[in-house]
């Protein structure tokens, strides 16, 4: 039952399973982890995303074409929450806490609701030449959709990180999750900066999205997993690190593939949440938290 | 014997009168949800509304009363009585081992914490045969014991004393000392913690007390169905129902979560009768934005407005 041939194919799967993980959290990663919103509508969005993308992709673009396109209304989209969201609660202070988790929470819901309303609860996929077709090295096979989805993790998550480390932009969308009276100090508008971080983490949704439905078929009410492993990924990676949101994803990649080639299928969903259970009970700041 | 009490009795008695009338059944079954949403909601407020730490995983606790009273059934067929009980003291053992791990950090990671215990849960319940596994158990429901006509009245009038219960407890909770300690936790836990308010253990008593009841309520559900199966049982449309119930009425006070369930209880039943099941939960996620967004004090803080502006 178990060989280490068979845990050197687990981890090598994983570490593809694990990139595409890190991308889906990237937004989140922005959202929760820098600016400090609780953006449990993330996963939504993200199942909304891949069916935009399934959409554009019936009229013959390549789904990852379609992830680009949509990146810019995505982006105005995210500015638009935000911007909601800071009006009706941030900026009334107090109580902004449950009030903004119920808000984020009832808007999950509505967003798979009318999915299901639109979609009907049916499975759907796209199509693509590099869809159901794999690499063979020695022995190894590599689904195509899988390197796809590997390689455009990496370039968001590098990308990313080079905004975040390089541009004015960047480095104050850091610095308002820090502190946002001396950015204010510091001639920046807060507000403005943290409206363009929630457009960018909703543009690299768009993205996430198209990857989402690109690696397996897609149906409305997938976003509840997906709490899970976003969540996990940015906890277990420290909040707002970019370059640990590539590991933690790496990691979590790598679990869930130990044990759906273990212990099985029905299994997997429990991985990221008992990960995320013991990162919130042994070591709560993450692995390359402040 | 204070006003409040006589209310609780005269309504038992109402209920109990009810159940043995000659009425249509579906009174009975709808109901039973109604009530159960009763019991659900007050539970929830006592941790979400006095304390301000949201509960995403009431399909967890619900789902513990649920198996354990099936667990119970199976292997002893042991009476509902003894179900509820043994329901709502696993439950309430969740919620103390829950809080123990998460109750001190951020009130978003408590959140996420429940959401998790349901999937963990789902996960366990999926691969344990005993019970079903993923295609569920079917129950034989015993034969009906006092004066009921049949199972499902009876299962009507339980779940109108837990309400009522649950209810007194939520009062009572709220005048008590862990019901104003609970208040300057939300407020401000610092502040709380420097005016020497034990905030850690009057949250972990909240969060027990909180799922316990919600197990207790949990605990006849296989019963009312004779039928039990984890999608269902574990679905999250219980947390956005529990949540936006005591939203919508209001959370600061017993009345709101009330007031909530009954309306949005009874108006879910309708859709989803006339309409369908997926609307229903469309109809509370719009409701509870809504309330949310233009009046964060629910049904609760209208009527005050309203009372006030017009003296």
């Amino acid at each position: 039952m178990f060989s280490i041939d068979l845990l050197f194919e687990a981890t090598l799967f994983g570490i593809l399973l694990g990139c595409f993980y890190a991308a889906v959290s990237l937004g989140l990663s922005v959202a929760f982890g820098l600016l400090d919103v609780p953006y449990v509508a993330h996963p939504a969005l993200l199942v909304f995303g891949s069916y935009c993308t399934y959409m554009l992709s019936g009229l013959g673009i390549d789904p990852i074409v379609c992830g680009v396109l949509l990146m810019p209304p995505f982006f105005l989209l995210g500015m638009l929450i935000y911007r909601f969201y800071y009006e009706t609660f941030e900026k009334r202070g107090t109580d902004a806490g449950i009030r903004g988790l119920a808000f984020f929470f009832g808007l999950a819901f509505i967003i798979e609701v009318c999915l299901i309303l639109v979609f009907g609860v049916d499975q759907r996929t796209v199509r693509a030449s590099y869809i159901g077709n794999s690499l063979e090295i020695l022995d190894y096979r590599f689904p195509y959709r899988m390197l796809v989805a590997f390689g455009v993790a990496v370039v968001l998550t590098f990308a990313l990180t080079q905004y975040f480390s390089k541009t004015f932009n960047g480095r104050a969308i850091k610095a308002v999750g820090q502190d946002e009276g001396a950015l204010r100090l510091m001639g920046a508008n807060p507000v403005k900066i943290k409206q363009l971080a929630f457009g960018i983490a909703t543009a690299v949704n768009a993205l996430s999205g198209a990857m989402l439905i690109i690696v397996g078929p897609v149906e409305p009410a997938m976003d509840r997993i997906y709490i899970g492993r976003t969540f996990c990924v940015v906890v277990l990676a420290g909040l707002g690190s970019m370059s640990g949101t590539l590991v933690a994803g790496l990691l979590l990649g790598v679990a869930e593939s130990i044990v759906l080639m273990t212990l099985g299928a029905s299994w997997a969903p429990a991985v990221s949440f008992g990960l995320l259970l013991l990162i919130l009970g042994l070591k709560p700041q993450g692995l390359f938290g402040r | 014997m204070s006003k409040f009490y006589g209310v609780c009795l005269l309504t038992l008695l109402g209920f109990f009168g009810l159940s043995l009338l000659d009425v249509n059944e579906y009174i009975f079954y709808a109901g039973f949800i109604v009530l159960q949403f009763v019991v659900l909601a007050t539970a929830w407020n006592i941790l979400g509304g006095y304390a301000g730490y949201v509960n995403f995983g009431v399909p967890a606790f619900l789902a513990v009363g649920a198996y354990s009273a099936v667990v119970l059934f199976k292997w002893l067929a042991a009476p509902l009585l003894v179900q509820i009980l043994c329901g709502g003291v696993l439950a309430g053992l969740l919620g103390l081992a829950v809080g123990l791990l998460t109750l001190k950090l951020r009130g978003i990671f408590f959140s996420i914490a429940t959401v998790a215990v349901v999937f963990i849960m789902e996960t366990a319940v999926n691969n344990w045969p005993y019970v079903g596994g993923a295609s569920g158990l079917q129950l034989t429901r015993p034969s009906v014991i006092f004066v009921f006509q049949n199972y499902n009245r009876m299962l009507f009038f339980v779940m109108a004393v837990l309400a009522v219960a649950s209810v007194a407890i939520a009062r009572y909770i709220q005048t008590s000392f862990l019901g104003r300690g609970l208040r300057a936790v939300r407020d401000s836990e610092e502040a709380a913690e420097c005016s020497g308010v034990p905030t850690l253990k009057i949250k972990l008593m909240a969060c027990t007390i909180s799922g316990a009841l919600m197990g207790v309520a949990g605990a006849p559900m296989p019963m009312y169905m004779s039928y039990i199966e984890p999608t269902s049982t574990f679905n999250l449309s219980y947390s956005i129902s529990a949540l936006g119930m005591p939203i919508i009425g209001g959370t600061a006070h017993w009345l709101g979560p009330l007031i909530g369930a009954v309306l949005l209880g009874s108006l879910q039943q309708v859709v989803s009768v006339t309409v369908s099941n997926e609307l229903n939960v469309l109809v509370v996620g719009v409701i509870l934005v809504l309330f949310v967004v233009l009046a964060p004090e629910g049904i609760l803080g209208l009527i005050k407005k309203w009372t006030r502006s017009s003296k």
